[in-house]
C-alpha cells in the first residue's frame, strides 16, 4: 500500500531494509533528512546497527571504508562541500574495491554558496571510480537504493545513489516502502571476499609500483564496464519482486519514429514528461533518461540515438571552460554512429534555478532553429549581468 | 617478507609455531636501525595475533608492503595519510555489530597524528572506540623527505626548517600531543620510548586489557632524519628520556598516575650531540648557547611539571628499565 513519505524519510527505511551494520552520519543540507530518518530507527529499536556520527564526510567515508574492510555492510550519505571534502577517500574506497554504498542528495558546491539543488558535486567525482546511478523520482530512489547494494556486493565497486536535493529528498509523495521479505529475497547477507580477519591476514591498500599500476587500473576500469550487467540484472530481478522498473543503465520513452530526443538525468525527467503532456503541439521527442552516468553505457546510448536527428543534452553542472559534461560524454558515444544526431548541449536548473514546463517548447524550438549548440546555460538571463561577461 | 597470504592460519597455530608471536616480520626495506621499525615490531609481539591494523601513510606502511610483498603477519590496511582513526572506528564499529572481539590497532606517524590526521583522531577518541592507536613518532616527515611537523623539537634542523643566518632551525615548540590526548579524559594515555622494550610491552597490555580509546605515543629515532648513526637508535632514543626531553608517563583519565623516574638526568647536550639535526648548535656562537640553553630549560621544566626525578636505583627507572629481562613484565 502506498504511503505518503518524504524522500529521505523513504531512503532512510530502503537503507534499514538492507539491514546495514554500520551506518556513518554528519550533516549537510539536503541530505540531513536521511541520515536524521536513520538515527531514529537505530533509536526506535527498529535497525540494529552501530551508528557513527563522526567529525566530517571526510571521516564518515573512512568509517564506511573501515567497516567494509573489517566484513560489515556499511552505508553513508552527503551532498555538495560534504561529498568534495570525502573525494580523497571516494577515489581511495573504489580502488580499494570496497563494496559500499552512499546517497549524494544533489546540491551545488560553492561559490558561490548555494544550498539547493545541482549535481555539480557527484560530477566532480565522476572519475573516483564509483557507480553513480541518478534517479528520476524518490521511488526509483528507493528501490535503486536496494539494487545498489546487491550491486556492490557483486561486483565489488562502490555504488553512489544520486538524488536530487530538495526537488527530491524533502518532497512528501506517494510511494511504495518494499517489505522485509522482498529486500531478504533479493539482497542476501553481506559477504566479502577479501575481509580483514586475523584467522586469516591479508595485507590492503599496499604501495604498488609502476610494474603493476597500469593493471589495477585496467582491472578497475574493467569492473566498472562490466557492472553494467549487474546494473541491468539487479533492475530486471527487483522488477520481476517489486513489479517496478525504470531501465537498467538508461530508459527510453516517446515515439519510436521521433528525430527528436532529449536525454537528461536525475528529477528533470518528471518535468519533461508532464511538459510533453501540457504541450501536445509541440514536435513529437523521446525522452531518454540517464540513469547510469558511471558506467557510462555507451552501447545502450548508441542504440536508443539510432535514428534521431536531434539530441538535446540536459545537465545540471558544467566544466567551466570545457563546456557540459555528460554533453561531451553523449558526443563522444555518438561520434562512432554512422548517422550521429546534432547534439545540443544546455545546463539548466543550476542552484536550485526552477525548471518551468514551458522550458519545454522552448528546448525544442532552440534544437530545431539553429546549429547545434555546443554547449550553454540555457536558463541563464545574460541581460542581467555586466556587458562584458555576457 | 611473504607473497601477500591466501591461506588461513590458526591463530592456536601461529602461536605453537613461533616462540614468540611476530606481527611484523623481518625482511622489511625500512632503513638500518630505524625506531619505528622496531617499536612496530615490539607494539605487534605484545598485543599478538587477534588483533587488525590501520596504518596511516608514512615510513612504517611504505617499507612493510611493497606490492606483492607485505611483512605483515597480522590483518592489515592502509588507506590514507589523514583518516586512520576514522578508518580504525570503522573497523572497530564493525567488529562490534559481528560481535567479535579481536582489538582494532590504529597506527600514525607524528605527522600523522600531531598534523594531517589529528581531526580524525580526535573524533575517535571522542566517541569511544575501542581501538589503541600508537604513534611513532620520528618527529618529522620522514617519508617524504624529513620535513618539519608540529612534532620536530625547537631548533631541530629538518629540510624545512633548515638553519641559516636568519633561523636556527624551527622556530616553534614540540606540541605537547600527549596532553592534548589526555584532555580527551579517555582511559588509558601513555608515552614510551623504542628504548625501553618491556615497558613497550607492559604499556601495550595495558592499553589492550582497557574497553575504549587508548594512545601510545612511541619516540622512534630515524637515523636517516635525525642523522645519526643506524647502530646508535637505542642510545640515543634512551638519552632522550634520561635527559627529560621525552619524559615516559602515564595518564588515566587525563591524570597523571606514572612516570618513568629519572635516576639521574643526562645533560641534553649529551642527547643532542650524536644528532645532525642539532649539529648548528655546537658552533661557536651566542644563538646556538641561548638556544641549548633553552632545550635544557625544556627538558628542566619536564621534570619539573612531571616529578622525574628519582630517588633511589630503582630496577625501574630510566638507567634500569632496559635491563628488565625481555617479557618479563606481566601487567595485564
Ligand atoms: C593528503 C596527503 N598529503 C601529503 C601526503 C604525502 N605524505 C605521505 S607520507 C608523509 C609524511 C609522513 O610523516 P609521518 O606521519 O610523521 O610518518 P613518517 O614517515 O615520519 O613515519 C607525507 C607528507 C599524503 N600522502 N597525503
Ligand atoms: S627514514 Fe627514518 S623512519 Fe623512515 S624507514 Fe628510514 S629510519 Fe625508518
Ligand atoms: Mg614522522
Amino acid at each position: 500500500m502506498p504511503q505518503a513519505l518524504e524522500g529521505s524519510q523513504a531512503i532512510a527505511q530502503a537503507v534499514a531494509l538492507c539491514r546495514p551494520e554500520v551506518v556513518a552520519a554528519y550533516p549537510i543540507t539536503p541530505q540531513t533528512h536521511i541520515v536524521e530518518n536513520i538515527a531514529k530507527l537505530v533509536a526506535d529499536g527498529k535497525l540494529n546497527c552501530e551508528m557513527v556520527s563522526v567529525e566530517s564526510e571526510f571521516s564518515a567515508a573512512s568509517v564506511v571504508l573501515g567497516a567494509v574492510a573489517a566484513g560489515s555492510r556499511a552505508y553513508t550519505a552527503s551532498a555538495s562541500q560534504g561529498i568534495l571534502l570525502m573525494a580523497e577517500v571516494l577515489y581511495n574506497i573504489a580502488g580499494l574495491r570496497i563494496p559500499a554504498v552512499m546517497t549524494c542528495a544533489n546540491r551545488a558546491v560553492a561559490a558561490p554558496l548555494s544550498i539547493w539543488n545541482d549535481q555539480q558535486d557527484s560530477m566532480a567525482v565522476r572519475d573516483a571510480g564509483w557507480i553513480q546511478l541518478y534517479c528520476a523520482d524518490n521511488q526509483e530512489a528507493v528501490d535503486t537504493t536496494i539494487q545498489a547494494f546487491r550491486i556492490a556486493e557483486r561486483c565489488e565497486l562502490p555504488v553512489m545513489v544520486c538524488m536530487d536535493g530538495f526537488t527530491l529528498t524533502h518532497t512528501l509523495e506517494p510511494l511504495e516502502v518494499p517489505s522485509q521479505e522482498q529486500v531478504d529475497g533479493f539482497l542476501p547477507p553481506f559477504s566479502f571476499a577479501r575481509t580483514l580477519d586475523p584467522r586469516s591476514p591479508i595485507s590492503v591498500g599496499t604501495l604498488v609500483d609502476p610494474n603493476y599500476y597500469s593493471e589495477a587500473r585496467h582491472s578497475h576500469h574493467h569492473a566498472l564496464l562490466r557492472a553494467q550487467e549487474e546494473i541491468i540484472a539487479a533492475a530486471d530481478d527487483w522488477g520481476q519482486l517489486s513489479g517496478r522498473h525504470y531501465g537498467g543503465l538508461l530508459q527510453v520513452d516517446g515515439p519510436e519514429d521521433a528525430r527528436l530526443g532529449i536525454l537528461t538525468l536525475g528529477s528533470v525527467l518528471g518535468t519533461l514528461a508532464d511538459a510533453r503532456e501540457e504541450y501536445p503541439e509541440a514536435p513529437a521527442a523521446k525522452l531518454i533518461k540517464l540513469r547510469s552516468f558511471r558506467p557510462f553505457p555507451v552501447e545502450a546510448l548508441q542504440q536508443a540515438c539510432a535514428g534521431l536527428s536531434d539530441l538535446i543534452v540536459l545537465e545540471r553542472a558544467l566544466s567551466p571552460g570545457g563546456g557540459g559534461i555528460v554533453g561531451a560524454e553523449v558526443r563522444a558515444a555518438l561520434s562512432e554512429l554512422p548517422d550521429a544526431p546534432r547534439v545540443h548541449n544546455f545546463a539548466v536548473g543550476l542552484g536550485g534555478r526552477d525548471v518551468p514546463l514551458d522550458i519545454y517548447p522552448r528546448l525544442l524550438a532552440a534544437a530545431q532553429s539553429s546549429g547545434p549548440t555546443r554547449f550553454a546555460i540555457f536558463d541563464a538571463e545574460l541581460d542581467r549581468l555586466p556587458e562584458g561577461d555576457r | 617478507m611473504s607473497t601477500v597470504s591466501e591461506t588461513t592460519i590458526p591463530i592456536a597455530e601461529l602461536r605453537r609455531s613461533q616462540l614468540r608471536f611476530r606481527g611484523l616480520e623481518a625482511g622489511h626495506r625500512a632503513c638500518q636501525g630505524c625506531g619505528q621499525a622496531l617499536a612496530a615490531r615490539l607494539v605487534t609481539e605484545a598485543a599478538g595475533p587477534d588483533v587488525m591494523i590501520a596504518n596511516a601513510t608514512g615510513c612504517l606502511e611504505i617499507f612493510t608492503t611493497p606490492w606483492p610483498q607485505s611483512a605483515w603477519r597480522l590483518p592489515w590496511m592502509h588507506s590514507l595519510f589523514e583518516n586512520t582513526g576514522a578508518l580504525a572506528s570503522g573497523m572497530e564499529a564493525a567488529l562490534k555489530a559481528q560481535g567479535k572481539s579481536t582489538k582494532v590497532l590504529a597506527f600514525g606517524g607524528d605527522g600523522g597524528t600531531f598534523d594531517i590526521g589529528f581531526q580524525a583522531l580526535s573524533g575517535m577518541l571522542e566517541r569511544g572506540h575501542n581501538v589503541l592507536y600508537v604513534c611513532y613518532d620520528n618527529e618529522a616527515y620522514m617519508n617524504t623527505g624529513i620535513q618539519r611537523s608540529s612534532s620536530t623539537p625547537h631548533a631541530a634542523v629538518t629540510t624545512t626548517s633548515p638553519s641559516g643566518k636568519a633561523r636556527m632551525g624551527k622556530r616553534h615548540l614540540k606540541k605537547d600531543i600527549i596532553s592534548i590526548i589526555a584532555a580527551h579524559h579517555i582511559p588509558y594515555a601513555a608515552t614510551a620510548s623504542a628504548a625501553y622494550p618491556s615497558d613497550i610491552r607492559k604499556k601495550v597490555r595495558r592499553a589492550l586489557a582497557i574497553e575504549g580509546p587508548t594512545f601510545l605515543l612511541i619516540h622512534s629515532p630515524c637515523p636517516l632524519g635525525w642523522g645519526h648513526d643506524g647502530s646508535q637508535t637505542v642510545e640515543v632514543a634512551r638519552l632522550a628520556v634520561q635527559c627529560g626531553l621525552f619524559p615516559l608517563i602515564e595518564l588515566e583519565r587525563g591524570e597523571l598516575t606514572s612516570v618513568m623516574p629519572l635516576r639521574s638526568a643526562r645533560p641534553v647536550k649529551d642527547y643532542l650531540k650524536p644528532q645532525q639535526r642539532f649539529r648548528h648548535l655546537f658552533q661557536d656562537d651566542t644563538r646556538a648557547a641561548q638556544e641549548l640553553e633553552h632545550l635544557q630549560a625544556l627538558a628542566d621544566h619536564n621534570i619539573e611539571v612531571y616529578g622525574l626525578r628519582g630517588t633511589n636505583a630503582d630496577p625501574l627507572d630510566s638507567d634500569g628499565a632496559d635491563t628488565v629481562r625481555r617479557g618479563g613484565m606481566r601487567w595485564a
